[in-house]
């Protein structure tokens, strides 16, 4: 119990030093916001509205600065985020999150959990037939695919999929030429349209777990409880899963949350070289119209994911993990 | 706090499995002569090398010295004996910008990477070596750093700081990859501590600083350069983003920005494909070259990843025996010893 109480803490101390990194970045940063958001808009949007679009992240100047930052601290957790500044003006920051939020979700989520247990469970079954052939060729070939950054397997495949013959699509989320719903076609589309994106993060992403397992699995193998339960008589998928997988595994667990951030890495280049209206896509699109209140909101999100990830794998770590609980 | 830390040590098996004593009496020489022998390492420092001598001396291979000019040539022609790769929509050589543009990936992987290592070393020696509050205080800081999510904050960051220069790129870079190491190179000093070499020293009356500097980091040393292949790697891939998101210096000449501009130009739909592929070649091959130096170093300071093929003259005996039960030629093949 206390052991989670701990990271409840950490969860809770982590997301206030982050906030306020994403508070205090636009005071510190040179110009006035007004300035900038003037010329952005091009005289479309008085004075008057334009300060009062910025007092909606933080930024009334008529106020002093801790008043600014707890006002900026209730609208953060209460979902008050603003209107966008971008291509779309005046809409709600979070109306816009709400329509980006299940793509990313479904893209970049299913792709990461896959690869995740595909790579533990190739990472098993590599240290458990240690020097066969599954066990000499792959640790290359997966510490080459782990380095390859994700555009260069975006443009690879756009390149060998879609350039010469048509199989699969190279842009946007579905086929617009159907109307949105339930139907086999729609859902189809769908998935054809994710297919690409979706190698490419499966790609890049796997071989880290592959490589972390195996080395987990090896190191356990030489465990003096392995060759107990050996001894015992137990079957050999018997010692493999429950003996060696289920130690080796809680490792990589935790690797796995630390691991969202690099995902969302994964999700902004993707989304961006597939045009894939997630919320990558909004933060690329964000930055690009210096968009404030968007790019506030959308950093505060990724840090709760990842926060949010680290707790839940602490909280299977506990389930897992008998000495967790004895520790606490 | 403490899953993290454990994760570290796991990720990084030499932190609880490599015998420090080992890597001490193997020396620095010896983690070269490891080195040298070690295929994967051979493999990466040749295409490292490669890279090198063309970022050096790129005018070895290209007659052209002022790649990024625009309108040099005619737009989009096709590859041929005077442009090997053809030219972009631009008027410009892709093999000179290609070449050229290997400089500036080596610097901040090299630059960024070393810099970075040295802050996770200072950081997490010292956070073990010191102990008690300024160690949770050090961690804690090092855990928020390591989960916040570092390039959707480079992104934000280079948005209100305007486009970056290659300094201040490096800057950032450094500032949010330190973090890992961090943890790693706390966990391996914690685990040296209490070491009897280093208490010897401390009975023997030397200097706190003589006693990090030259009894604890030379035990490291392996560790450490794993840590700055990671951190290079790490930069490479995070710098090119950057630019191919046009977050870079867009007149400057990199792999990253050839590619912003390709994607830009829609090289791929345009017959200059070449405009992309080989500045995503070029990173593909600087990523892998360091990732399998640092594949090589894990090997190096933990026998037990080896392939097992390369150890079969040495440990036959240890290998004899039957088939089905191959995990157990793990525990002999020198698990834990």
């Amino acid at each position: 119990m206390r052991y989670l109480l701990r990271r409840v803490g950490f969860f809770l101390l982590t997301l206030w030093a982050a906030l306020t990194l994403n508070f205090f970045l636009p005071h510190f940063m040179p110009g006035s916001p007004i300035n900038t958001l003037r010329a952005q808009t091009k005289g479309r949007v008085s004075d008057a509205q334009l300060e009062q679009i910025l007092t909606s992240f933080g930024y009334k100047p008529h106020e002093n600065i801790l008043e600014q930052y707890i006002h900026y601290f209730g609208n953060m957790l209460t979902g008050n985020w603003g209107v966008s500044l971008g291509s779309s003006l005046g809409t709600p920051v979070s109306k816009l999150i709400g329509q980006a939020l299940p793509w990313t979700l479904g893209l970049v989520g299913v792709t990461t959990v896959l690869a995740f247990l595909l790579g533990s469970l190739i990472g098993t079954i590599a240290a458990w037939r240690r020097g066969g052939v599954v066990d000499s060729v792959l640790p290359s070939v997966f510490v080459v695919t782990s380095a390859l950054p994700y555009f260069v397997v975006g443009l690879f495949l756009i390149l060998f999929m879609t350039i010469d013959n048509t199989w699969l699509p190279s842009s946007g989320n579905y086929d617009t030429s159907i109307v949105p719903g339930f139907s086999p076609g729609f859902v189809g589309s769908i998935i054809r349209y994710a297919a690409l994106p979706a190698l490419t993060l499966l790609i890049t992403s796997i071989g880290g777990w592959v490589l972390t397992m195996r080395n987990n699995m090896i190191t356990t193998l030489a465990e003096d409880y392995i060759r107990m339960g050996r001894a015992k008589g137990l079957s050999d998928r018997k010692v493999m899963l429950n003996y060696a997988a289920r130690n080796a595994f809680l490792p990589n667990l935790s690797g796995f949350a630390m691991s969202i951030g690099f995902v969302l890495t994964g999700a902004i280049l993707v989304e961006k070289i597939f045009n894939y209206p997630g919320l990558g896509y909004q933060l690329y699109n964000a930055v690009n119209s210096i968009d404030y209140p968007m790019m506030q909101t959308l950093f505060m999100l990724f840090t709760v994911a990842v926060l949010g990830a680290l707790l839940v794998c602490d909280l299977v770590t506990v389930w897992l993990d008998p000495r967790t609980r004895a520790k606490g | 706090m403490t899953t993290l830390t454990s994760a570290d040590s796991a990720t990084a098996p030499e932190a609880p499995v490599g015998p420090p004593a080992a890597g001490r009496r193997r020396g620095r020489s010896g983690v070269w002569r490891a080195f040298l022998s070690n295929r994967k390492a051979n493999v990466g420092f040749g295409m490292f090398f490669v890279l090198l001598v063309m970022a050096i001396f790129p005018s070895l291979f290209t007659s052209v010295s002022d790649p990024t000019a625009p309108g040099k040539f005619m737009p989009r022609l096709t590859p041929s004996g005077a442009h090997l790769f053809g030219t972009t929509s631009l008027g410009q050589d892709i093999w000179a910008l290609f070449v050229y543009g290997s400089r500036e990936p080596l610097i901040i992987a090299v630059v960024a990477g070393g810099l970075a290592t040295i802050v996770s070393v200072l950081v997490g020696v010292s956070a073990a070596y010191l102990g008690g509050i300024p160690d949770d205080v050090i961690s804690f800081v090092t855990n928020v750093v390591l989960v916040i999510p570092t390039f959707p904050l480079v992104i934000v960051l280079s948005a209100y700081a305007g486009k970056p220069t290659l300094t201040i790129m490096i800057a950032v870079l450094v500032v949010t990859g330190w973090s890992y190491g961090a943890n790693q190179m706390r966990a391996q000093a914690l685990s040296l501590r209490n070491r009897d070499f280093l208490e010897s020293a401390r009975v023997r009356g030397e200097r706190r600083s003589y006693i990090i500097v030259f009894e604890m980091l030379p035990t490291m040393i392996s560790l450490i350069i794993a840590n700055f292949l990671g951190a290079a790697l790490y930069s490479v891939l995070a710098a090119a983003g950057l630019q191919f998101l046009g977050l870079g210096d867009p007149n400057s000449d990199s792999w990253g920005t050839m590619l912003y501009w390709a994607d830009s130009q829609s090289a791929l739909e345009s017959g200059t494909a070449w405009w992309a592929i080989l500045p995503a070649i070029g990173i593909a091959v600087l990523g892998v070259a360091f990732a399998l130096m640092n594949y090589a170093f894990d090997e190096i300071s933990n026998p037990a990843l080896r392939p097992v093929r390369r150890q079969r003259g040495k440990k036959l005996a240890a290998r004899m025996r039957p088939a089905s039960a191959p995990a157990s030629a793990v525990a002999g093949g020198g698990g834990r010893k």
